[in-house]
């Protein structure tokens, strides 16, 4: 028989707002794995910060800002094993530094430089999916075989608000649900898609609800709030584990930021419904949560920042190090012989150009992506 | 694009504009701007993020009556649109006996050279060419972009119009006022030479002015700018092969099955007694497009293409 799971309407929330609503305390988590929690949210932001800067510094191309999606990236993957993969779109593209991948891996990406590819069987982490919502089957299709093998993996696949109206996310939520695969379909809401916003995509009261459909539960959560989203995906990892299948989580929070460095929101937005939702910050959120807490010290801060900091100074300086890309990489990777099969394509452009004529990010027009 | 899109909504009242980040935001490209304050939301929509669901909602949309002119937002970003394209669009006048029409226009911005991350810079014409019952047109002018939209709005029947992202930003010229028609399935010679015929369409006619200028000591070089993929205007492709008897295709998109090898193949079933060389190609290569620090080596250069034409002259 299947079941219903009604879907659910009020957002989840751990970390309180003064005096109205008191913090709630999160079970099994000691102060070791709060203040893992707090590194990864201030590597995600300065990564985010300086990458529109070193766009600005022509240092990377045309990049997808994700200012105030940390908590979301951050409490989801810590609630995930080693073992679980982690398929991104492009909004989550430096996700993999949760997994020790070096920035410099995910800035070259930006740069359009092939040490950006990574082999995601080193991390865990699939490759940044820039289709819409094309990932979600690949996901449920990874989760799905990894229980027909019998091992013990869990997978998540992060898309946007906008990701819900494409064919491809109602495949792979559905192919997840019939499979019982132990999927976690985490569903960024930032109440917009470049310029399309929510109430243009979609007549549900909640995206949340789009998982009834499918027989799996829907669960909505403060997208801004680290610990209500670790605790959210913590349950449906728990649930994918015990082999009863997929969960939907909505993570609701507002865009505060462009969608890429190429786009100009003032066309379309608000901006002062922008300005106020820029104070809710989610890295200061949960700072403050910590202190009241009394977990974190002025200098602990200091010293995680810090480090963050230099993760990035060391990232771009390796990125920016790499040898320039050789032509020769045109023909490699698509086949597995692709050096033997394009030897005279490849005979040829070295005749012709003698050998690289690589090209640097602050070159070219700036694209939307 | 624009200013045609401009003048046919004001033309024709059953026009209509739809795609993602159309209406808004004017389109990523800008080629939208506007349209939704003059022609209001239901003329210029914002629609649902999903390429599949625009252009089958097109096809009942004009079982209604309208013509909608779709924008997929880039090249890569309308195959999930193919399904439609192919087992619905291009069949369903012939379906209905030729007692519907299916006018609907799909555009999208196309190709590569702008730096940007995967799957923005494809160049996928070969697979709408490929579709029967769809017409396909790809300008490299400014003023051919306004016309050629204009005939493709205006046309009974399916056309994809692939907009070169480069001549967006690249290109800048006058382009007519008002109403503005190039007929589909006309070529344009773009150069007029005698001893060697580069043919091109979309940025790589830029690409082979490029090349007939650097040329120009050795060879006088036609060029023919095929505007129209299907229709292809034929006559002007043979006459051109008749009076310079050399033939190089330039094309962007990835070798194999590519437009290039239809036009090479009409030569050799039309041409063969007037051309005094083999028919050549200079294009994209057989692999997926490149991360963008080294897709200059991958597109068509200049320094290919004259190498192509100084072989065939020495044929
Ligand atoms: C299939 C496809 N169509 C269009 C695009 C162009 N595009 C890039 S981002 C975007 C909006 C996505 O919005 P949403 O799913 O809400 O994710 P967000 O960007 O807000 O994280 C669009 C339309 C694309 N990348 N893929
Ligand atoms: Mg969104």
């Amino acid at each position: 028989m299947a079941q219903v799971f009604p879907a659910e309407r009020e957002l989840r929330r751990v970390i309180g707002a003064g005096h109205s609503v008191p913090d709630r305390a999160l079970e099994g988590v000691g102060e070791r794995e709060l203040l893992e929690l707090y590194r990864s949210l201030v590597l995600l932001r300065t990564y985010d910060e300086r990458s529109v800067v070193y766009h600005r510094q022509g240092r990377i191309g045309t990049y997808a800002i994700f200012w105030n999606h940390e908590a979301m990236q951050a409490g989801a993957v810590h609630a995930l094993e080693e073992q679980d993969w982690i398929f991104p779109s492009y909004r989550e593209s430096a996700i993999g530094l949760l997994r020790g991948m070096p920035a410099s891996t995910v800035l070259s990406w930006w740069r359009g430089h092939p040490a950006g590819w990574w082999n995601p069987a080193d991390y865990n982490v699939a490759s940044i999916c820039v289709p819409i919502g094309t990932h979600v089957p690949h996901a449920a299709g990874l989760a799905w075989g990894k229980r027909l093998a019998g091992e013990d993996a869990v997978a998540i696949a992060f898309f946007g608000d906008g990701a819900t109206s494409e064919g491809s996310f109602h495949e792979g939520a559905n192919f997840a649900a019939v499979m019982r695969a132990p999927l976690i379909l985490f569903c960024n809401n930032n109440q917009w898609a470049i310029s399309t916003p929510l109430d243009a995509q979609t007549r549900a009261e909640t995206l949340a609800d789009k998982a009834v459909g499918y027989g799996m539960p829907g669960v909505r959560v403060d997208g801004l709030d680290v610990l209500a989203v670790y605790e959210a995906t913590r349950e449906a990892v728990a649930r994918a584990r015990a082999g009863d299948g997929p969960t939907f989580i909505e993570a609701v929070h507002y865009r505060a930021a462009p969608h890429a460095t190429a786009d100009d929101p003032r066309v379309y937005i608000d901006l002062e419904r922008v300005e106020e939702e820029r104070q809710r910050e989610c890295v200061g959120r949960y700072e403050r949560y910590l202190r009241r807490l009394g977990v974190l010290s002025d200098e602990q801060a200091e010293q995680i920042r810090g480090e963050a900091a230099e993760t990035m100074r060391r990232g771009i300086a390796q990125a920016e190090a790499e040898p320039a890309a050789d032509v020769a990489l045109l023909f490699e990777h698509a086949y597995a012989d692709g050096r033997v099969a394009f030897a005279s394509e490849l005979a040829e452009l070295r005749r012709l150009t003698g050998g690289t004529e690589a090209v640097e990010p602050d070159e070219g027009p700036e694209v939307q992506v | 694009m624009n200013d045609a899109l401009h003048v046919e909504l004001e033309r024709d009242d059953s026009v209509l504009v739809m795609g993602e980040d159309v209406g808004r935001a004017g389109g990523v490209f800008r080629a939208t701007a506007g349209l939704r304050d003059r022609f209001g939301p239901d003329r210029c929509v914002d629609t649902p993020l999903a390429e599949a669901g625009i252009l089958g909602t097109a096809v009942g949309l004009c079982m209604a009556g309208w013509r909608p002119v779709c924008e997929m937002q880039y090249d890569a970003f309308s195959y999930p649109c193919l399904d439609q394209l192919i087992t619905h669009v291009g069949r369903y006048r012939w379906r209905t006996g030729g007692g519907m029409e299916f006018p609907v226009t799909i555009r999208m911005p196309y190709g590569g050279g702008v730096r940007a991350p995967e799957l923005h810079d494809d160049s996928p014409e070969t697979y709408y060419v490929h579709t029967p019952g769809v017409k396909v047109a790809i300008p490299s002018t400014p003023a051919d972009a306004k016309g050629l939209l204009a005939a493709a709005i205006r046309d009974p029947d399916p056309v994809v119009v692939l907009e070169p992202k480069l001549i967006y930003r690249g290109v800048a010229e006058e382009v007519p006022e008002g109403e503005h028609v190039v007929p589909l399935g006309r070529a344009r010679v773009a150069r007029e030479g005698s001893d060697l015929t580069l043919v091109a369409y979309g940025a790589m006619v830029a690409l082979a002015e490029r090349a007939a200028a650097g040329l120009a000591d050795e060879a006088s070089v036609e060029i023919v700018d095929v505007r129209t993929l299907k229709p292809l205007d034929e006559e002007a492709l043979l006459a051109s092969a008749a009076k310079t008897g050399r033939v190089v295709i330039v094309q962007e998109a990835p070798r194999t099955c590519g437009y290039g090898a239809e036009l090479a193949a009409i030569l050799a079933e039309k041409a063969i007694l007037d051309l005094r060389g083999p028919v050549l190609r200079v294009t994209g290569y057989d692999v997926p497009y490149p991360y963008w620090q080294i897709e200059d080596a991958y597109m068509p250069s200049i320094d290919r293409v004259v190498d192509a034409a100084r072989k065939l002259l020495e044929f």
